[in-house]
């Protein structure tokens, strides 16, 4: 697998490989948490940590772990990994913490860390691993930040609304708030998540489509001026 | 010698899209008529509003799609969905609330699945209860009819309001309207209130609200004409109103008190309408005979139990989107068995 670049993996993971957009895994924490641009953040980060830590052991244990037994051995490195971020949560990021509720125990059946455990972090060396969990956590959390701005900014008007629960008291002003705004609630509502995730698959489509057509009229461009050189 | 073709078929059925939906249309205009009679003119506005930014958005996903624009746009089917979006939204919705209803229903829920004929979802209930639980308060403004409105709105003062949100003088929103029968019935009901007690009210008349229930009797010529003319299946109807009723008789006889008598549901909301205008839509129902016949039962017991039950007062729209989203299924076990391919006998 010596043709995986770093590059190639930080691209796949924040967009041709975007676990949220591309492969539609770990729906259920993405549609129910995604409220809030802050909810989503913090969801986010959480997965992110778990994300990495599961990817770097996962990839230090990949040659002592039998492989008829190996997706028992996952499941409790990332369920630990999980505990320890809900119990450091619920330290420092208390209020966070009850806001995201049961969400935070269920990333351990996020599809989407068990299935980078098993596809890419148990094939390759710690590094590589280390570079994909980053990237894909990143790539998740980028987009429940986005899907959460999007539901809170149409939902209730505001953006970044209860910001001081994860950047702490001076964070307050950060809060943007539209006046005067009567908020679309559907969009706060579970058919929104769903919606607004739809919406998010076509733009990127749409962008992929796009970028698509400009490389091909490249070639195309190239190949007319090899032509013309001949 | 000449032979004159006397065997059958000798009456042929038009079966096309664009004659169906002008049926559609032509037996719309006698409920719309009475409701423009019942509630003045913000009926009208919101009949033109929504028919012309349907008929706009219609076109504008039709060019995005690259498709031609015309056939789809004289398929009339647009029109149907903009003429049960504006019965069913009160009088005086304000003007951009008409409109982005009527963009979701042609462009997410109509043109994004693949245009007329693919949406699993009748759009125009759809746009409905998407503005239902968007703006509650908008959404159950409904002016009382004008029987018992102590304040009449002119046409321009009406259009003032739905542009603006102004309202003439000193009137405020709450005096101008007024709950609907449902709404009344629902919240008097919740007061530990009984219903022949509920009833002195003079918002009521024969069987449902005041006003109301004339609007349902001239929808039901409509629908009635329909079925006559085969434009709709006499089967959803019929199954429809009979769940209902049903439903409501039981109730009403293990307690008249506490539950309504069964013709008050039939007369109040949009169970008229429903049973013979948008639970029949062609695309979104069963298409098999036994199938429409509990499809339409499904739809008026759920009716029943979501009014009686649920958090909102009226339930067609909730009961014929959950019901859309069981026809597929509904028509592949009520499939009909094709001619002389029966099941095989083990000998």
């Amino acid at each position: 697998m010596s043709d995986i670049t770093y590059r190639n993996l930080i691209v796949d993971g924040l967009w041709h490989n975007n676990q949220a957009l591309v492969a539609l895994l770990g729906l259920c924490p993405l549609l129910a948490v995604s409220n809030t641009a802050i909810n989503g953040l913090g969801l986010g980060l959480a997965t992110t940590v778990v994300l990495v830590a599961s990817n770097t052991t996962v990839s230090l244990i990949r040659n002592f772990v039998r492989p008829e037994v190996r997706l028992p051995v996952f499941v409790l490195v990332i369920a630990s990994f999980v505990t320890a971020i809900e119990l450091g949560m619920n330290a420092y990021f208390h209020e966070l913490h009850k806001i995201l509720g049961i969400f935070i125990p269920l990333i351990v059946t996020n599809c989407t860390i068990i299935g980078r455990a098993e596809a890419f972090a148990s094939k390759n060396n710690l590094r590589r691993s280390l570079v994909d969990g980053i990237s894909i956590g990143i790539g998740f959390t980028l987009v429940l930040l986005i899907l959460g701005g999007m539901r809170e900014l149409i939902g209730q008007g505001t953006l970044f609304d209860q910001s001081h629960l994860m950047f702490g008291e001076a964070a307050r002003g950060m809060t943007l708030k539209i006046e005067n705004f009567h908020g679309m609630l559907v969009a706060i509502l579970p058919p929104g998540a769903f919606i607004g995730l739809g919406l998010l698959i076509m733009v990127k489509n749409l962008i992929d489509k796009r970028l698509a057509v400009r490389a091909m009229a490249k070639t195309e461009y190239a190949e007319e001026i090899r032509g013309l050189a001949n | 010698m000449e032979f004159h073709t006397l065997s059958s078929p000798h009456t042929k059925r038009v079966n096309r899209v664009d004659k169906v939906m002008l049926q559609v249309v032509l037996a719309l205009i006698p409920g719309i008529t009475a409701m423009i009679f019942y509630f003045g003119w913000g009926v009208l506005i919101n009949v033109v509003l929504a028919c012309l930014s349907a008929v706009a958005f219609e076109a504008m996903v039709i060019r995005l799609r690259k498709r031609p624009v015309m056939p789809v746009l004289f398929d009339l089917s647009a029109i149907v969905t903009a003429l049960l979006f504006a019965v069913a939204i009160p009088p005086l919705l304000p003007w951009w609330l008409v409109v982005m209803g009527m963009a979701f229903a042609i462009i997410m829920v109509k043109q994004m699945y693949g245009g007329l004929g693919y949406n699993p979802f009748n759009p125009a209930m759809a746009a409905y209860v998407l503005l239902l639980i968007s703006y509650p308060v908008e959404m159950t403004s409904w002016m009382p009819p004008y029987l018992l409105a102590e304040h009449q709105l002119t046409l321009s003062q009406i259009l003032a309001f739905k542009l603006s949100g102004i309202l003439p003088g000193e009137l405020t929103l709450d005096a101008i309207t007024m709950a609907t029968p449902l709404d009344q019935m629902r919240t008097n009901l919740d007061l530990n209130q009984m219903i022949s007690e509920i009833r002195l009210s003079p918002l009521w008349g024969d069987f449902g609200g005041l006003g109301w229930e004339w609007i349902g009797n001239w929808f039901l010529m409509g629908g009635i004409w329909m079925v006559y003319k085969r434009t709709i299946t006499w089967q959803i109807p019929l199954a429809f109103l009979t769940g209902l009723v049903s439903m409501a008789t039981i109730f009403w006889l293990f307690d008249a008190e506490s539950f309504p008598f069964p013709l008050f549901h039939v007369f109040s909301g949009g169970v008229i309408l429903g049973a013979f205008f948008i639970a029949t839509d062609p695309v979104t129902a069963c298409t098999t005979r036994a199938g429409q016949l509990i499809y339409g039962a499904a739809i008026g017991v759920l009716v029943y139990l979501i009014r009686t039950w649920g958090g909102y007062p009226d339930a067609v729209a909730f009961a014929v989107l959950l019901m859309n989203m069981a026809a597929p299924t509904i028509d592949y076990y009520t499939r009909p068995r094709t001619y002389g391919h029966g099941e095989v006998k083990s000998e």
